[in-house]
């Protein structure tokens, strides 16, 4: 039993400190820690940044241009850079396509997409869900029909982040509707230039736009931008799943708005002394904070297990509840801290470089839109429920 | 980062896990309860003979030096078992306080016995009026001769009514709350004026009030520096902490498994009632419930002897507050999963829920901890 890091890992996280003491700009990083909106040309710098120092690709093998970082050095990446409030890069290409392409893809495809990938040449998005798929993933009709050496592509895909700064999808597609759901999906590649293929923004309840529907109007697609077999689709994506899971649970980014949460309370007050010293408000946070010190530690122990290879099982899921309602309850708690001021949606105040007075606190008006936004986290990449269901067959055997 | 326990741990662990599943049947374990002594004296000098009472002790008493992943690794097996064995009052905090505050005659007198299994000891640490907080001390030692003279009560004694050596708290001078003024007194058994009620527990054990009625003590009694020990109970009811964290994940455990195995068997409707998925999200709340106690336990464990600071402190109270309320989560939700059965004496679930509910009650439950963890606030 030693619950430190071994003095290799520290001169890493020292490394890594210095790295991102160094290059991260302070502008984004601001952005990062008070809420603000993102462009895409903050993630594009970021990203450019990163892979100056080869350290984007975190999940690839050193081969196609990755790290390589042991599971420890990954969550000392994790915990470090938001700490400092560098953004998370945008998983489509990096973190899902990627490892997908690498393990199931041909060697053109790899030599096509990965580079694009580390330049950042390539944005991708994801099509999976469709309005009629959501939690059943497999039930999905947007229909591939081979003609030649084409697919011609027909259907709809929603909830499609970022879609609109896209210009590649990765698509599950119906190939065969003869067998059982999941045996007839295929994982297919397309340009998002390609005539037929409309994207519509969905407005979230914050007022973002950060979502799409996607659709697709007999869209020809080459069949070298199959991945893998025909019909053998659903296996890869389960495959990209175990990847989107792991680090939903978003340890990092409580500890960060944890932090953000205690010294937005300590400027609020209540009763004339600050909100932080209320017994009631105190244990409020005094309760979320030791359950990210449970659930963080529940988190090194799965990335001790995994650290001779290998990826986590369904323990991941229930990492992905745990932390999901963590951060959840932790944005409840910045929305009570500000009272009233919940109320007011003042979106000026959400851009950096406003300089007018602020209605309260420098950074109150982000508060209630991230709640409403970070709904999503117990509904995005696989529902808490479904985490449980996976858990419950997975681990339970029920 | 290694989470698993050496060899060495997991040698002791299983020497342990093996005598509780030769001896802690559950129709022996309600024998046991029954008993006038209230728990396993053959049992007990088991553990005493195994060297499993010594584990925290030096190796010159015949134990290990061992610290928190040690005292984890055999209390999480007495939790498995369910096993009522004083463990916990002798060795951890009777044989704790000892050690920090006696000196080299008391260490001599008292240490050997409790490491050996043969000298039983019981704290009396709280009162009626005291709730959890331990500063919070009524009972008076006033100078008499060389000596001392008591009066108070003592409640809550676990083991108190057949302990050979009693270590309980009394001010020697100080308003009824302040942490100066707290002194530790060892009484013997016998001494004259000390009176018992003695119970039985809800969770199967058995425990006793202490009534001081002019308890006469002589100066050797008086253990650690007069008027200073809140600072030695503050220490040595984390290392208790860290100990009913391990009990408390053993016996987690074993109702999760219990829990999970009735939802697999029981059929109802056509089918098991595992196949429903509401009955499947709360047996997985339940697993998810031991795996943040787990990970509190192993962090807890880490601690418990390390020098005191506000981060041992900090992790102490989130420690005791996660397993309060997941050792009653488990408790409730098994017991409604369970349905009826899991409500009657002769089935051993229900044992284990009491239990789990009951630890919450020992040494501070959860908002208590939640409140001294928000007083710590950073």
């Amino acid at each position: 039993m030693n619950l430190n890091y071994t003095a290799e890992e520290l001169a890493f996280r020292d490394e890594v400190r210095a790295f991102l003491d160094e290059k991260l700009p302070a502008d984004i990083a601001a952005k990062v820690k008070g809420f603000r909106r993102l462009s895409k040309e903050d993630h594009q710098r970021w990203q450019k940044i990163l892979n100056e120092q080869g350290w984007y690709a975190t999940h690839w093998p050193e081969e196609y241009g990755g790290v390589n970082w042991s599971p420890v050095q990954k969550h000392i990446w994790d915990e470090e850079s938001s700490r400092y409030g560098a953004p998370r890069s945008v998983p489509f290409g990096v973190n899902m396509v990627a490892p997908v392409i690498i393990k199931f893809g041909t060697e053109e495809q790899k030599q096509r997409y990965l580079p694009r990938i580390l330049t950042g040449e390539d944005w991708w998005c994801q099509g999976y869900s469709e309005p009629g798929a959501g939690s059943d993933l497999a039930s999905l009709k947007t229909r591939a029909v081979r003609d030649g050496d084409h697919y011609i592509v027909n259907g709809q895909k929603t909830w499609t982040t970022l879609g609109q700064h896209a210009n590649m999808i990765f698509c599950l597609v119906r190939t065969n509707t003869e067998v059982k759901a999941q045996e007839g999906i295929s994982f297919l590649l397309m340009d998002m230039d390609t005539p037929g293929i409309t994207v519509r923004p969905i407005i979230t309840l914050d007022g973002e736009h950060e979502v799409n529907e996607v659709f697709f109007e007999d869209v020809k697609v080459p069949v070298e931008n199959l991945v893998g077999e025909e019909d053998k689709g659903w296996t890869y994506a389960k495959y990209l799943l175990t990847y989107e899971r792991t680090g939903l649970a978003g340890i990092g980014i409580s500890k960060a708005a944890l932090q953000h949460l205690k010294e937005l309370a300590t400027r609020r007050t209540k009763n004339g002394r600050p909100l932080i010293e209320d017994a009631s408000f105190s244990q409020r946070i005094a309760k979320v904070e030791i359950d990210l010190m449970a659930a963080s530690i529940s988190n090194l122990r799965i990335i001790a297990s995994v650290e001779g290879g290998g990826m986590p099982g369904a323990e991941s899921s229930m990492l992905k509840v745990r932390g999901t309602e963590i951060r959840q309850t932790i944005n409840d708690l910045a929305r009570r801290a500000i009272g009233p001021y919940a109320i007011p949606f003042v979106e000026e105040e959400m851009d950096l470089d406003y300089d007018g007075d602020f209605l309260s606190d420098e950074n109150a008006a982000p508060v209630t839109p991230q709640y409403f936004n970070n709904r999503k986290l117990s509904i995005f990449g696989g529902s808490n429920e479904i985490q449980k269901n996976i858990v419950s067959k997975m681990i339970l055997g029920l | 980062m290694d989470f698993r326990l050496n060899e060495e741990q997991q040698m002791l662990q299983d020497t342990v896990a093996r005598l509780v599943r030769g001896e802690y049947s559950f129709e022996k374990r309600l024998e046991y309860s029954e008993s006038e002594l209230g728990f396993s004296a053959d049992f007990w000098k088991q553990l005493g003979e195994l060297g499993l009472t010594a584990v925290p002790f030096p190796e010159e008493l015949g134990g290990f030096g061992g610290t928190g992943v040690e005292v984890q690794s055999v209390m999480t097996e007495l939790g498995r078992g369910l096993c009522i064995e004083p463990y916990l009052q002798s060795v951890v905090l009777g044989g704790g306080l000892i050690s920090q505050a006696g000196n080299s005659e008391q260490h001599e007198q008292w240490l050997g016995g409790i490491a050996s299994g043969e000298t039983q000891a019981a704290v009396g640490l709280q009162e009626p009026q005291s709730f959890y907080d331990l500063n919070d001390v009524e009972a008076r030692a006033e100078k008499s001769g060389d000596g001392y003279v008591l009066n108070g009560r003592k409640a809550v004694v676990i083991g108190g009514h057949c302990a050979d050596v009693l270590v309980v708290s009394a001010r020697t001078s100080g308003d009824s709350r302040d942490a100066d003024g707290i002194s530790l007194f060892l009484i013997s058994a016998d001494a004259e004026g000390l009176e018992h009620r003695t119970y039985p527990t809800i969770d199967g054990s058995k425990g006793s009030d202490l009534f001081l009625n002019n308890v006469k003590l002589g100066p050797d009694a008086l253990l650690g520096e007069e008027g200073k020990a809140a600072e030695v109970i503050e220490y040595q009811a984390g290392r208790a902490i860290s100990a009913l964290c391990g009990e408390a994940v053993g016996a987690m455990e074993v109702a999760c498994d219990l829990t999970l195995e009735y939802l697999k068997q029981r059929k109802q409707f056509g089918v098991p009632i595992g196949k429903f998925q509401v009955l499947q999200h709360r047996m997985v709340d339940m697993m998810s419930e031991l795996e943040q106690a787990r990970s509190m336990a192993i962090l807890a464990a880490s601690v418990a002897d390390e020098p005191q600071s506000d981060e041992r402190r900090r992790i102490l109270a989130a420690a005791k507050n996660v397993i309060g309320r997941s050792g009653q989560f488990i408790s409730e939700q098994g017991v409604q999963s369970h349905g009826g059965i899991g409500m009657t004496w002769e089935y051993n679930f229900a044992h284990y829920a009491k239990r789990l509910v009951m630890i919450n009650h020992q040494l501070g439950d959860d908002d208590f901890h939640l409140e001294r963890f928000a007083a710590l606030l950073q």
